[in-house]
């Protein structure tokens, strides 16, 4: 195996360890043996032939599968965006999170939630609209208000987007309080909770995270020439201009479609770039695959313990990546030997 | 090479270049000196784009440079910063590699010519053997040497430099400054670059240009420009310059 396949590699294999046991696991558990035969009948298309065999098809095909799969592209979506918004920042504290990206597309969908969209067919559809419309609008205010004659300094972008974060934050609760009815639902919503089931979520947001996450990994070289700001940048070629509207675009559009589905979950942003760069180096051409890669595997683990740690009930996944990610996170960062890894 | 023709910038009200025009010719080093807050560092940014011209025009070869994208600009001049606040976690490959960027296209795909390229860059700037290093773990000399390997691999004909010995022990001053003479006068570059050591600038410079106030006072052969009187009323304060010996170095110094 050629040393630069192996990160790649190892990373895939976890991927399609932790989408196995997601499948697998739950309130009812599928044995690997049944999995193994519940797939090869859907794909010969044979009937089931007990009835126990229909139900477990039923909780893997309507339930287990489009939930991992939704899943597996928030995590990537949220780790692919935080590695984007860490290189265009050259701020390891950069995520989805800090220049109010997430609380915009949090306020839009739960706008479109208040005006029950998702009740209907084609509303599901329009949570994702909305809440890429929130994180654009969130934006482009920040980045208007950032602006200075016309550049943006990465600092005035930050505190921008602390300031609309709480703003937009602040609506939202105010929202929620008074949509009585659906406090609970779009509490746990916020908390992160994958709180619709079935394939028309996944249907709703692949579009965003496919083509968003396909520009950000183009945008691999660009980032690691940013590393040595603006002016070097531009001194050695790169359009800055351009690369960031484009990079906080489309990290925006995946951001939100992390979000519509999958409430806010914290952390998964800010650590799995990290976490690549402390084990294989912060080569943007290499750091954005696989950020993409490990934070839905990572997700996935959160969403199992989720799903096992209160059965039946289960917990907000947002609160298990908090709780694991700091300290593992930190654990991690402890055991870093190499210095200057960002 | 480059013509600098009537350039104003101006720092919103404060007017930081006023009406400088020089030019650059190509096998040629033209040292800029001047005090602080002279408009050095201005004039290098207004150059390679960094700052918009209030008027005047910048042109090599007869094209106007601001009609061209950055990365055709960058094909033309590349530029040497001071080494400060590098990403620490580059290795010297991967930064020289990165002076490929005009030619790397989007997918950021190396061809074999790029890693030529960088290759001899480090192999003239004697940074071959720091290659699998990290910027963070590199000398403030290492790192200036990086950072014109960096230049170099750019290809340009033009190459600008601000400030490059500023954090540099004296030898090393000397070999980077030796290493771009040769490249001026063997690779025909045209070098534009800040000094702030006069006696630098008497040694490796063909031409001299003087920036007092944002205007350019005077520009000529070091011997014409380097005299105790301008030198005095450039840096207001009594300076001396000493012939070592008839057509040999003269040393600048503080007068008595």
């Amino acid at each position: 195996m050629k040393p630069s396949a192996r990160p790649f590699v190892y990373s895939l294999i976890i991927l399609a360890a932790t989408m196995l046991l997601s499948i697998s696991v739950g309130s009812v558990f599928i044995p690997p043996a049944v999995l193994a035969n519940l797939f090869f009948s859907h794909i010969s298309g044979a009937a089931p032939q007990t009835a126990s065999t229909q139900t477990f098809a039923t909780i893997l095909f309507e339930l287990r599968l489009p939930r991992t799969i939704l899943v597996a592209m928030t995590g990537a979506a949220l780790a692919g965006s935080g590695a984007s918004y860490q290189g265009l920042f050259r701020n390891p504290l950069a995520d989805p999170y800090l220049i109010g990206v997430a609380s915009g597309a949090g306020l839009g969908a739960v706008i479109a939630m208040g005006i029950h969209w998702p009740y209907t067919n084609a509303g599901l559809l329009a949570i994702p609209i909305a809440a890429f419309a929130g994180a654009l609008l969130t934006v482009l205010v920040v980045y208007e208000l950032a602006k200075v004659g016309k550049t943006v300094p990465t600092t005035n972008l930050i505190l921008a987007g602390v300031a609309i974060s709480s703003f937009a934050s602040a609506l939202t609760s105010y929202l929620m309080i008074n949509a009585t009815g659906e406090v609970r639902r779009a509490l746990v919503w916020l908390l992160g909770g994958a709180s619709m089931s079935g394939w028309q979520p996944v249907l709703a947001v692949l579009p965003y995270v496919v083509i968003g996450l396909g520009i950000q990994m183009a945008m691999g070289h660009a980032l690691n020439v940013l590393q040595f700001g603006d002016e070097q940048a531009q001194q050695l070629g790169l359009p800055v201009e351009w690369v960031r509207r484009v990079v906080l675009v489309t990290a925006s559009l995946t951001t939100a479609a992390a979000v519509s589905f999958s409430g806010i979950i914290g952390f998964i942003g800010l650590i799995v770039p990290h976490l690549v760069r402390l084990v294989w180096g912060g080569d943007y051409r290499r750091l954005m695959p696989l950020a993409i890669i490990s934070g839905a595997s990572l997700l996935l683990l959160a969403d199992v313990l989720a799903r096992v740690v209160m059965a039946p009930e289960e917990i907000p996944v947002g609160i298990i990546t908090a709780m694991v990610g700091a300290p593992f996170f930190l654990w991690v960062l402890r055991q870093a030997k190499q210095q200057a890894y960002w | 090479m480059l013509k600098v023709e009537n350039v104003s910038v101006s720092y919103g009200a404060r007017l930081a270049l006023n009406n400088v025009s020089l030019e650059l010719p190509a096998g040629s080093i033209l040292g800029l000196i001047g005090p602080n807050g002279a408009g050095k560092t201005t004039l290098l940014r207004a150059i390679c784009g960094a700052l918009p011209l209030q008027t005047g025009q910048l042109r090599v070869d007869g094209a106007d440079l601001r009609c061209l994208s950055s990365m055709e600009r960058a094909r033309l001049m590349a530029v040497v910063p001071q080494a400060n606040h590098l990403p620490p976690a580059f290795t010297a490959w991967e930064t020289v590699l990165l002076g490929r960027t005009p030619y790397i296209n989007w997918l950021g795909q190396v061809t074999s010519r790029d890693e030529q390229a960088a290759r001899a860059a480090m192999e003239r700037t004697h940074t071959i053997d720091l290659a699998q290093r990290r910027i963070g773990e590199l000398s403030g000399g290492e790192q200036q040497r990086l950072l014109l390997a960096r230049a170099l691999a750019q290809g340009a004909p033009i190459l600008l430099m601000d400030e490059p010995t500023t954090h540099l022990d004296l030898q090393y001053q000397y070999s980077l400054l030796d290493q771009v003479k040769k490249l001026a006068h063997e690779d025909h570059l045209a070098v534009l670059v800040a000094l702030h050591d006069l006696n630098l600038v008497e040694r490796y410079a063909d031409r001299v240009a003087v920036l007092v106030g944002g205007e350019l006072m005077a520009l000529g052969q070091p011997a014409e420009v380097l005299t105790a009187p301008l030198l005095s009323h450039v840096y207001s304060m009594p300076l001396s310059v000493i012939h070592t010996r008839p057509g040999g170095p003269s040393i600048i110094l503080p007068a008595g």
